[in-house]
This record gives C-alpha cells, sequence and structure tokens, in this order.
C-alpha cells in the first residue's frame, strides 16, 4: 500500500488547513452560499435532501485496518455510525454537520486519506480492478499508475475547472473488472510488439442521459508518456468541450460530436506540439512507486485442501459462500475474498461502524491489513489462505457479512436516491431491498445475474451496464421504472435496451421476476443474461413483460 | 483594482480601448483581439506599449508569431467555472515562452488565485473585496504542488521527490 512521504502530509495538512479557513470564512458571512458551493463541492461535500453529504476519497478504493477503523471512527462521531460505498469506491456519509468538516478531514489526514475532488468539475478518484496484483490474469500491478495519476490530477491547476467532472479507470488484466469503457478516460495496459509496455487510451465513456462506451483514440502510449498523453486529451477537453449545456458537457459528447477518429488527431497534435519531455514520468519512479505495491509476506507453507472440503461438505451455507464469494489468487493456497454489502433486505453499499471495525480486524489477522472496494460496492479481501475460509466466514456471518451473491442477482447495484440525493427523482435503495426479496430464493439457480438501478438520469447506479437496468422516473407524480435489457459492463460492455413504458414501483419485483423467468427458459448452455439477449432479441422479454395478466 | 502575484494591490495604468475609439498616439493601450487583427498595421507603429485582450475561444498559437508585440496579455474568465484561460495562460507561458504581464480578469475570486498563478498569471483585476478579506494570502496556502511549474523553475515533484526516498 502506498504510504505518503512528507511531501503528501504537508501537501494534505495544507488542504485541510485551507478547507478550515473556508469553512470559517463560510461561517463567518464573508462568502455566500454561492461563493462556497465550488469550494465545499471541490472536497466532496454535498448539501442533500436532509443535512450535508461527505464523499471520502478511496483512491483506486485501496484500504487498509489503520484507514477502515478511522472511518469507523468518523462514522460514529461526525455521522450515524454508517456509511455507504458508491460505484466510484468512494465513501459517503450522509448526516454531516458543515461546522464538523474541518475536523473530520484532518482525522482523514491523520491516517493519509482526504476528500479532495470527491466532486467537482475536475479529476474524480481514479479506479482500478479490485484484484489488482493477487489476479492470476494480470500483466502488472495497476496501482502503480493510478497512484501517479492521482498525484498528478490533485489541485491540478489547469484541470480544476473542466466543463464537467473526468473519471478515469484503468485495467492490466484479461478480464475487465474496472468497467473501463463507461469513463471518460480509461487505460488498458499491454505490451506493444516490441515488449514494451504501455497503454491502450480509450477516451469518451459515461452514463447519465446520453450514455456511450469510450472508444479507442490511440493503441499504444509509452507508460513513461501517458501523463502527457492524458494531458493533452484534457486540453483539446478544456478548449472545445461545451459549456453551454450542463447535459452536453461531458467528454464523451465532445468526441462523438467530432467523431472518434477526429478527436484523436486534435490529440495527436496537441500532443506532438507539448513538451512530453517535461511530465514523462521517470522510469525510477516508476519503479519507487510499484516498490509500494509490492506483493506481502505470503506463507507459503501447504494448505490441508481435504480439511476446507470437509468443512464444505458439512456446511453448505459455507459452500455456498466459497462458491460465489471466494475467487482464484495468483498464489497457490490463497484466495481473494469478497465481502457482500448486499444483504437481503438492506441497503446496498452500507455498511456500519461496527461492521468496520469487524473488517479491519480480520484484514490484520487474515489479509495482510488490507482491504479493497470494488465499484460494484463490495469489500474484498486481497490476501487470505485457503485453510482460513472457513474461520473467516464464521466470523463475516457473525457480523452479518458472510451474504454470499456475488454476482448474482441479490448483488445488486444501488445508488441512494430520493431517500438521501437532491438529485433523485425516485426511491432505489426500497426498490432494490423488494426485488432483493423476491428473488432470493431463485438466485443460486439463476446464476451470474447483474441489475443495476439508479434513481436518475445520472446513472450513479450504471442501470445502463445492467443485464436489467433500472431507472426511477417521476411521471405525474408518481414514482415509475425504465427497465432496459442487455447491458453488460467490462470488455463486453454494452448499453441496455429501452425495453417499453416504464412500469410502476409496486410491479418492478414482478417484471424482473418475469423477464429472468424468460431468460432461463431461453438460456443455452451457460449463456449469461447479455448473450441471451443478444441471440433472441428484446422480443420475447416484451411480450411476457407486458402480455396481459 | 489590480493584485499583483507579490500580493501588492495597485491601479491598471493601462487604457483599455473600445473597438471603435480613435487610437491615441502614445499611452500604454490595451486592444481587443477583433481590433489588433483590424488595425494591426497602426498599432504596430506606435512606440509606446500594446496589450492584448484575449477571449477565452482564441488559441494562443494564432497569436504565437506577435507575442513580441504586447507587454500585456488579459486572459477572461467569464465564469469562475469556464476554465479556458487557464490552458491559454499555461501554453502561453511554456509553449510560447511569453514573458510579459499576463493578467486574469472577469469573474475572479479569491480561491481560485493560485490556480491561475500556478498557470502563469501574475496579476489580477480584482473587486474592493480583496483589500478587505486580504486575498494575498491565497498564494501562500500551499508551499508544495504535485505538478510540474508553468514557469520550468524549479524541479518536478516526481523527479525532486526521488532523491530523498531512495538516495
Amino acid at each position: 500500500m502506498y504510504r505518503y512521504d512528507d511531501f503528501d502530509h504537508r501537501f494534505i495538512d495544507e488542504r485541510v488547513a485551507q478547507y478550515r479557513d473556508q469553512v470559517r470564512r463560510r461561517l463567518a458571512g464573508q462568502l455566500t452560499e454561492d461563493e462556497f458551493r465550488p469550494l465545499r463541492l471541490m472536497n466532496g461535500l454535498y448539501l442533500q435532501l436532509h443535512a450535508y453529504m461527505l464523499r471520502i476519497a478511496i483512491p483506486y478504493g485501496m484500504l487498509d485496518s489503520t484507514k477502515l477503523r478511522k472511518l469507523a471512527h468518523i462514522m460514529r462521531k461526525y455521522d450515524r455510525g454508517y456509511g455507504h460505498f458508491t460505484t466510484r469506491t468512494n465513501l459517503q456519509l450522509h448526516w454531516i454537520k458543515l461546522e464538523e468538516t474541518p475536523d473530520i478531514l484532518a482525522e482523514l489526514a491523520s491516517v493519509e486519506m482526504h476528500a479532495i475532488q470527491t466532486s467537482g468539475n475536475s479529476f474524480r478518484n481514479t479506479t482500478t480492478d479490485p484484484f489488482a496484483g493477487v489476479a492470476a490474469d494480470e500483466l502488472e500491478d495497476p496501482r502503480p499508475y493510478a497512484e501517479i495519476i492521482r498525484q498528478w490530477a490533485t489541485l491540478h491547476p489547469e484541470f480544476s475547472f473542466l466543463p464537467r467532472k473526468f473519471k478515469i479507470a484503468i485495467c492490466a488484466s484479461k478480464e475487465d473488472r474496472a468497467a473501463v469503457k463507461m469513463h471518460d478516460l480509461g487505460l488498458y495496459l499491454h505490451k506493444n510488439e516490441a515488449g514494451e509496455l504501455g497503454f491502450e487510451v480509450v477516451v469518451g465513456g459515461g452514463l447519465g442521459r446520453t450514455p456511450y462506451l469510450a472508444q479507442s483514440v490511440k493503441k499504444f502510449v509509452p507508460r513513461r508518456d501517458v501523463l502527457s498523453y492524458i494531458e493533452a486529451c484534457l486540453r483539446v477537453y478544456n478548449r472545445y468541450g461545451r459549456r453551454d449545456n450542463l447535459w452536453k458537457a461531458r467528454i464523451k459528447i465532445l468526441v462523438n460530436s467530432l467523431g472518434p477518429a477526429k478527436y484523436a488527431e486534435e490529440v495527436e497534435q496537441e500532443w506532438l506540439a507539448s513538451d512530453r519531455e517535461a511530465i514523462a514520468i521517470p522510469e525510477s519512479y516508476i519503479a519507487e512507486i510499484a516498490a509500494a505495491f509490492a506483493p506481502p509476506d505470503y506463507d507459503r507453507s501447504p494448505v490441508d485442501e481435504a480439511a476446507l472440503e470437509r468443512a464444505m461438505a458439512a456446511n453448505p451455507a459455507f459452500a455456498r459462500w466459497v462458491r460465489n464469494n471466494v475467487h482464484p489468487h495468483k498464489v497457490a493456497g490463497h484466495a481473494v475474498v469478497t465481502i457482500s454489502l448486499k444483504e437481503v433486505g438492506k441497503t446496498g453499499g452500507d455498511i456500519t461502524a461496527e461492521q468496520m471495525e469487524v473488517v479491519a480486524d480480520l484484514a490484520d489477522e487474515l489479509s495482510f491489513g488490507e482491504a479493497r472496494v470494488a465499484y460494484e460496492q463490495n469489500l474484498v479481501l486481497p490476501y487470505v489462505r485457503r485453510d482460513k475460509l472457513f474461520t473467516l466466514w464464521q466470523r463475516l456471518d457473525a457480523a452479518k457479512l458472510g451474504t454470499s451473491n456475488k454476482d448474482l442477482v441479490t448483488d445488486i447495484i444501488c445508488c441512494p436516491g430520493l431517500d438521501y440525493c437532491g438529485l433523485a427523482t425516485a426511491r432505489s435503495i426500497p426498490v432494490a431491498q423488494r426485488i432483493a426479496k423476491h428473488m432470493a430464493a431463485k438466485e443460486d439457480a439463476i446464476g451470474t445475474f447483474n441489475i443495476k438501478m439508479s434513481g436518475c438520469i445520472n446513472a450513479c447506479g450504471h442501470h445502463h451496464l445492467g443485464h436489467i437496468g433500472l431507472l426511477g422516473v417521476e411521471k405525474n407524480g408518481e414514482e415509475v421504472y425504465q427497465i432496459t435489457l442487455g447491458g453488460d459492463a467490462g470488455h463486453n460492455s454494452a448499453i441496455g435496451t429501452i425495453v417499453g413504458p416504464a412500469v410502476k414501483s409496486d410491479d418492478v419485483p414482478a417484471a424482473i421476476d418475469t423477464l429472468i423467468g424468460i431468460y432461463m427458459k431461453l438460456r443455452q448452455d451457460g449463456e449469461r443474461f447479455p448473450e441471451t439477449y443478444r441471440r433472441v432479441g428484446q422480443a420475447p422479454f416484451k411480450e411476457a413483460l407486458y402480455a396481459p395478466r | 483594482m489590480l493584485l499583483a502575484e507579490d500580493g501588492t494591490l495597485g491601479v491598471d495604468d493601462w487604457h483599455h480601448l473600445g473597438d471603435d475609439d480613435p487610437v491615441p498616439a502614445s499611452g500604454l493601450v490595451t486592444v481587443s483581439f477583433a481590433r489588433w487583427q483590424l488595425d494591426e498595421g497602426t498599432l504596430r507603429v506606435r512606440a509606446d506599449k500594446l496589450g492584448l485582450r484575449l477571449p477565452n475561444t482564441i488559441e494562443p498559437k494564432d497569436i504565437a508569431s506577435d507575442l513580441d508585440r504586447f507587454a500585456l496579455i488579459i486572459l477572461n474568465f467569464p465564469k469562475f467555472t469556464d476554465g479556458r484561460a487557464y490552458s491559454q495562460a499555461r501554453l502561453l507561458r511554456t509553449r510560447f515562452h511569453y514573458k510579459g504581464e499576463l493578467r486574469a480578469d472577469g469573474n475572479v475570486l479569491r480561491d481560485q488565485l493560485l490556480f491561475m498563478r500556478r498557470c502563469g498569471f501574475n496579476s489580477f483585476v480584482v473587486g474592493e473585496r480583496a483589500i478587505k478579506e486580504n486575498w494575498a494570502k491565497a498564494f501562500s496556502e500551499f508551499d508544495v504542488f504535485y505538478q510540474q511549474p508553468t514557469d520550468g523553475q524549479g524541479p518536478w515533484v516526481m523527479r525532486q521527490r526521488l532523491s530523498p526516498r531512495n538516495p
């Protein structure tokens, strides 16, 4: 895990002091709310329906037990004892008092954390693979690049007032576990023909009102040049991105109105004209940052697999958890574990302070002190020995963290919606809860299934990429839900298509049940929903959904 | 009122010429980009210094060959959220090596001054509040930065930090 040096500490302390003074000026009446808004937004502080919401940055989803315990403390002392993980792998606290925010930031700074640029029209948190460093299909650990980008993008003087927010994701493995193509800018690490490491750069993805998948603009950028290339992408966006219409201001609109080829040409010209050497990343710096992510000192003694088999045979609930939430690890005898935050009937992505402390203890005892946040709003323990899985599951289960539903139909991605958010047009949490309750009994039979739900067009719940997506909208004073089918994240990313008229809130669980019933009838050997949907088309689903009952 | 990068407040001694105003024979004047294009010949032969008011839609490369003629370039922030002039400023300083005064005008807010200076601005059109609230302090809120300096002075953190960490 990356550790702050004196430089980082000094920077973060200066940032806290700067923000403390801004809040002081606001409370003293020197700043109007209009003037203060952009300042608090540079720090992830939103004014929502009931209170201030603070979004704490978790750079590329990396946490350790010290950070987890501090977050638990903050949740207890300054909020209502719980928090909510977002699809940007950040943590939101929804019941915050403005006058306490400088102290919260000071507490965060003491454990090398902050809330910088978790909102505002600038770089947002860079995300990557929650299995980084432990995945067998990985070319190289993507986290050093994510950290270098974090540093360079922090309070960037040229790019802090872009037309709109800007999100970057990095993938360095065969499978894309970071949904890279839905980002403003995505980086795929690969080797060119000469065997050198570099990135394919994709630009212009984004969901919201006008969803687009990012398109390739450059097949290979040497890794030393990645910052200058990103800078060129941003400078073209800063110059030409639309500022007259909030809904058309994201880079996806620019890329798709110019056309990806023309945009790429503009970037290339800008890049070639720029002083690339000025921000070429020194090889030694990459190596030094990479050293911070060196693998832990694994216990390589043999694992008693027979004992694990016996525990699974004796305990079907444990066996089910192993099947669903335990993933292969590149080091023999180890596993990567998903801690589901999707207990059926609870708010997806929420965690209590007590649960967070349990995760911190388990990380210390069983995972070299480390945990990660996945964009699916779950947590990951990256270094668990297989002979500790049973102990781990028992303790997770006791803390209501043992839910066995990773990638199943109850593992729903869901934004906070109208229960908290000032932008929302409909509730999402209670609807997701009803869907989960309705479908839970069938989830093993259904298998992999991703439902994603947003409470407004901004699509924080990634509904366009759900196998089934739900968008809550308000129509004549009623909350109704528009259904999209066939979305997918990762390398096979696809944007779902709207199936027909929106359904009433009460009817959503039955509608999902009907659609999944058709899928189960029509699927062929091992097909996931998007494959079946592509093969058979929309008609059978539409017919069943809108059949008179 | 003008704030300089050293934090001192002063008055603007330039005359900002309207597009239809006659060009005075002497004195410090600024002209719009449109006026410059129209009257370049007349303006070039004046002995006194000339300033240019550049809208944020014009690319610095379009005036690159004329830069030595200008002692002042004024860039505009129509709204503080419109950040195009930050890129213009950085390009003027780093790519086209403009050495004269670079002034920020428009919706210039106290908490943006440091970003502006970091992009190469060295004077700022500010209102009366700047005196009362000591805006000069904004320049010293940070003394460490993650990005390379615009003026080329001093090392970039990604090189500088190597030495103490990894001697």
